[in-house]
Formats: C-alpha cells, sequence, structure tokens
C-alpha cells in the first residue's frame, strides 16, 4: 500500500488542511493584534476608573467594568446551583430511560440552540413585565420597582442561557465519580443523598468550576440577552441594588460602535474598550483555572 | 464442627421445596431465586452463616457467589430491574420486608470490596465518615472510634503518626485494611467481603487472611473468594456456587477433602473451572 503523502492528491490535501488550520492562528493574530496595538495605549487608570463623558467620546468605562463583574457574579450565584441540582437529578436520581429525564436531556439540548436575542426576549417578557410587575403589584403596592430592566434580571437571563454548559459539565463530572466509591458509602449506611453530598460532589469539585468558568466566559461577553433585560446606555452611577439598571461592557461597545455622534472620535476609546473586555474574560478564566488546579491538587493529596 | 452440620441443598428443578425451619443463624437465605431483569442469576439458594465462624462463597466467574454476596446487605439494590423471591433473613427477619429501613440493614451489615476504594480523603477522615454520617459528632469519640477501628483492623501502628494524610497515599494492602477498618467503624454485625485480597500480593493477603481470623471472634463473616487456598486456609464453612445453583454447602474440611459431590470435587481439585 502506497503512503498517502507519496501522492500529488495527498500533498495537495495535506497542504489544503495545513493551510486551513494556519488561518485560524492567523485570524485570531490578526484581531488580538489589531485590538492590542489601537487599544493598549488607551489604557490607564483614569480610564479604568472614570465614567465616560462628553457624549461618549470621552472619560473611561469604570462603570461598564464593574456592571459587568456585578452580572457575570450574579449570573454564577444563579446559574451553578440551579445547574448542579439539574445534573443531580439527570445523572444519580432519574431513570435514564424515564419520560422525564428524556424531556430534561431535549430540553437541555435545545436550550443551548435558542438564540441569544429569543433569550433577551424571553427575559423582558417573563422577568421583568410578568415576574418583576407580579413582585410590584404585590409587595410595593403597584409602584414600580422590579417591573422594569435591572441587573437582577439581566444576570437571570444570562443565567438561562449558560444552564446548559453547567448541565453538561456537571453531568461529566459526575459520570467520572467510580460506581465503587458511591458503593463504598452506601454500604456503610449512608443514604443516598450523603453519598452524593459527602461523596460525589466532593469529586466533581472541578468539573463543576469548569462549568462556572465556560459559563462566565460565555455570559461576560454575551449582548443580546440583557439588552432589553438590565443594561443601560449610561448611568453615572454603579447599580447598588439588584433592581438597578447596569452599564456592560459589551453593550457599551455596541454603543460606542453604533451610537457615537462621530465615529473618528470615538474609535480610540472603543478599541480601549474592547480591550479591556477581552483582558477581563481571560483574567476570569484564568483565575478559574487556578482554582481548579488548586482544588484537583487539594483533592489529591487530601 | 458442632452445629455446623451442612445445610441440606435442594438442587430442585423449578418446584418449591419446604421452607426450611430458621436455624436461629446470624445470617440465613432460604428458597433464593434472584433476577437481573429476565436473566436469573440465582436458583432456590439455601444457606445459612453464623456468628464466630468464617462462610467462603467459592465457585468460577458468573456462579453468582458475588450477587449472592450483595443481596445480603441489598447492594444489589442499586441495579434496576432486579427481582428476588424466597427469603433472606437476618436475625431471622426478612430483610427484603418492606419495613426493612435498608440504611440500617447496611450499618449492619458491613461490606469491603474487592479494590479497596477509601475515600479520597485522609485516613482519619476514612474511618470516621461512617460514624459521622450516623450521627456522631463529639472529635472525642471520633478519635476514639478511629483509634479502636484501625486497632481491630492491624492497622493502628502503622499510620498512627499520619492519620491526617491521604488515604490514597498507603500501599494497597494497606488501603484494604483501611477499608475494613471503615467498614468496621459502624459496628456491624456481620461483614461481607467480595474477594478482598484478589488484587494484593501474597504478604498483604497474608495479612488480611490474619485479620479475618482475629476478626471472626466477634462477626458473622461471609467472603467471596477466586483462591481456592485461601477458602481453605480462613474459612470454617464453604458454599460451592456453579452456574446460580449452589451445588454444595457444608464444613469446609470436608468440602475440601470429602465433598459429597462430583462437580464440587472436579472444581475443588481443577479439573474444571
Amino acid at each position: 500500500m502506497r503512503r498517502l503523502g507519496s501522492q500529488p492528491i495527498g500533498l495537495f490535501f495535506i497542504a489544503l488542511s495545513a493551510l486551513a488550520a494556519l488561518s485560524v492562528v492567523l485570524i485570531l493574530a490578526i484581531i488580538l493584534g489589531q485590538i492590542v496595538h489601537e487599544g493598549w495605549g488607551g489604557i490607564t487608570w483614569a480610564f479604568l476608573s472614570s465614567a465616560p463623558d462628553k457624549g461618549m467620546r470621552g472619560g473611561g468605562v469604570w462603570p461598564a467594568l464593574f456592571g459587568t463583574f456585578a452580572l457575570v457574579i450574579l449570573m454564577t450565584i444563579a446559574v451553578v446551583p440551579l445547574g448542579v441540582l439539574t445534573a443531580i437529578y439527570l445523572f444519580e436520581y432519574a431513570r435514564p430511560d424515564s419520560r422525564l429525564a428524556r424531556a430534561v436531556n431535549v430540553a437541555v439540548a435545545n436550550l443551548a440552540g435558542v438564540p441569544a436575542i429569543v433569550f433577551g426576549l424571553f427575559g423582558l417578557g417573563f422577568f421583568v413585565n410578568f415576574v418583576g410587575r407580579n413582585i410590584d403589584r404585590l409587595l410595593y403596592g403597584g409602584e414600580l420597582a422590579y417591573g422594569q430592566p435591572a441587573i437582577l434580571w439581566a444576570s437571570l437571563t444570562l443565567a438561562l442561557l449558560t444552564l446548559p454548559v453547567v448541565i453538561v459539565t456537571t453531568g461529566e463530572a459526575l459520570r467520572a465519580v467510580p460506581m465503587v466509591a458511591r458503593e463504598a458509602s452506601l454500604a456503610l449506611g449512608a443514604t443516598k443523598w450523603q453519598t452524593i453530598l459527602k461523596v460525589v460532589l466532593p469529586q466533581c469539585t472541578s468539573g463543576i468550576l469548569t462549568g462556572a468558568i465556560l459559563a462566565v466566559s460565555r455570559g461576560a461577553g454575551e449582548v443580546a440577552p440583557i439588552m432589553f433585560t438590565g443594561a443601560a446606555y449610561f448611568l453615572p452611577s454603579l447599580p447598588t441594588r439588584l433592581n438597578h439598571q447596569f452599564m456592560e461592557l459589551g453593550y457599551h461597545i455596541y454603543v460606542l460602535t453604533t451610537q457615537s455622534p462621530n465615529v473618528e472620535e470615538t474609535k480610540p476609546i472603543l478599541y480601549s474598550t474592547v480591550l479591556v473586555l477581552l483582558l477581563l474574560t481571560f483574567a476570569l478564566n484564568a483565575a478559574a483555572i487556578v482554582i481548579r488546579a488548586r482544588f484537583r491538587a487539594s483533592v489529591r493529596t487530601a | 464442627m458442632g452445629a455446623g452440620t451442612p445445610i441440606r441443598v435442594e438442587t430442585r428443578a423449578g418446584q418449591n421445596g419446604p421452607t426450611p425451619a430458621t436455624s436461629g443463624a446470624k445470617i440465613e437465605a432460604m428458597h433464593v431465586d434472584f433476577f437481573y431483569g429476565k436473566t436469573q442469576a440465582l436458583y432456590d439458594v439455601s444457606l445459612a452463616a453464623d456468628t464466630s465462624r468464617v462462610t467462603a462463597l467459592i465457585g468460577p466467574s458468573g456462579c453468582g457467589k458475588s450477587t449472592f454476596l450483595r443481596l445480603i446487605n441489598r447492594m444489589n439494590d442499586l441495579i434496576p430491574g432486579i427481582r428476588l423471591e424466597g427469603s433472606v433473613l437476618l436475625d431471622g427477619e426478612d430483610i427484603y420486608a418492606s419495613s426493612v429501613d435498608v440504611v440500617d440493614l447496611r450499618r449492619r451489615v458491613g461490606m469491603v470490596f474487592q479494590r479497596s476504594n477509601p475515600f479520597p480523603k485522609s485516613i482519619y477522615d476514612n474511618v470516621a465518615y461512617g460514624p459521622r454520617i450516623h450521627g456522631v459528632r463529639d472529635r472525642r469519640t471520633l478519635d476514639g472510634i478511629v483509634e479502636s477501628t484501625l486497632e481491630r483492623a492491624a492497622l493502628w501502628g502503622e499510620v498512627k503518626d499520619r492519620l491526617d494524610s491521604s488515604a490514597l497515599a498507603l500501599s494497597g494492602g494497606q488501603q484494604q485494611r483501611l477499608c475494613i477498618a471503615r467498614a468496621l467503624a459502624v459496628e456491624p454485625e456481620v461483614l461481607l467481603m467480595d474477594e478482598p485480597a484478589s488484587a494484593l500480593d501474597p504478604l498483604a493477603t497474608a495479612k488480611i487472611e490474619e485479620l479475618i481470623h482475629e476478626l471472626k471472634e466477634h462477626y458473622t463473616i461471609i467472603i467471596v473468594t477466586h483462591n481456592m487456598q485461601q477458602a481453605a486456609r480462613v474459612s470454617d464453612m464453604t458454599a460451592y456456587f456453579y452456574l446460580g445453583h449452589l451445588i454444595e454447602f457444608g464444613p469446609t474440611v470436608q468440602i475440601f477433602t470429602n465433598p459429597e459431590r462430583q462437580e464440587t470435587e472436579d472444581y475443588i481439585t481443577g479439573r474444571f473451572g
């Protein structure tokens, strides 16, 4: 049998696939190179710590930076417990062929395929208009408090968007825990719930953290789900309550790109803002990876 | 062997024999049929195991001996689609009765697995796991339990200076003795051992066997083993399983020197299996 590489057609395919692979690197290099080149100079302490001014042509990104952090943290608080509990039900309790388990699996798969803008509309219709207005009616005597776009609703909408990621990664972690570990616990007279809590979940910590990492990096850059549910064009003050609106880097980039009275004047700020968003996502990822590595090490030497 | 007269083995074909009178043994299986879905794994098995006596279950792979062992602490319950007919008694009470609390049953009937499976926790936390889930919180009580059970498992001397280090850092034999200690920590009455030494070297195996010998005074021990010499060394009673049937059950000495049935002799002498 002749080797593929010794034939002209084989060589052609090798070259073609190598070119395709190389183009991926090139594209990333061009994106990053351009952004770093144009944006790095604008990133100063003043830029990071001040609010935009002069109709978005000056000032900094502090409110958007803070808002992004707050949004992602609230989202994580919502999505991790919900996702982990769902995964526990699916993989530890439900029989895999049961109707409910199949329904949940189909729902998870389809949830992952829903366009982000649809989540945004859902968030507006369900959280803001339905849940929020009803809270206002029941608790605030009809006065407007939660029945409007707010960081709470935006983070919950993002949580829905990132839920499948957390469920799938947690499920993989649960399945990776060997059956003998569960049996050892059950054989000692532990209940199933005790076994999950004290034996299974501790061995899943790094898997759950991976899910949180992926959720955060997915959620941090999304604009569509938050533009109707809580992100604001411009706010001079930071959100201090769950029902406040907030600025967010991704949305801010959208605003700078499309709403500026003078595009050329806005451009340097735009580049710097994009770079800040990228650095923030990388930093969040890096932090989460470090936490995960620590956990892995501590499990190994516990 | 005194009271250890061999239970008569019903090698029946389909009919339900008369229910044997309870012998007052610690563990007693009566006419047990067991199914995984439609596959029958055990056929009319009746067997009794008593305290201060080690009962060995032997037979070729797939003969049902592990299935039988896992009936006694209802570990098979974890598998969907199982069905049991007949009864398994612990102190004369049917452990498959609907009133039985499986969690409490498993506390009374401890189990040691084929592959040592300590939790990825410290040595101390492994032993304290059982008492803790059963509500022991007091540190000094736990310290006492950890020390005494590790001593009973002949491991205390080797680990007393490093109780806080990982159980996974122990050798295979030490891990298995730790698993025995972990099982003993909840004060079971019966100890089930599923090929506890099959993954160990001869020296570690000897230690486990010695331990079994010491423990048998206080516990009802039932051990599944592939190793014929091991069965001969550690057990007082031996049950030979083949294709889901209990072929012969009797004092180990008799099974190994003068079995009643030809199949047993063939297996023991290595002509088959």
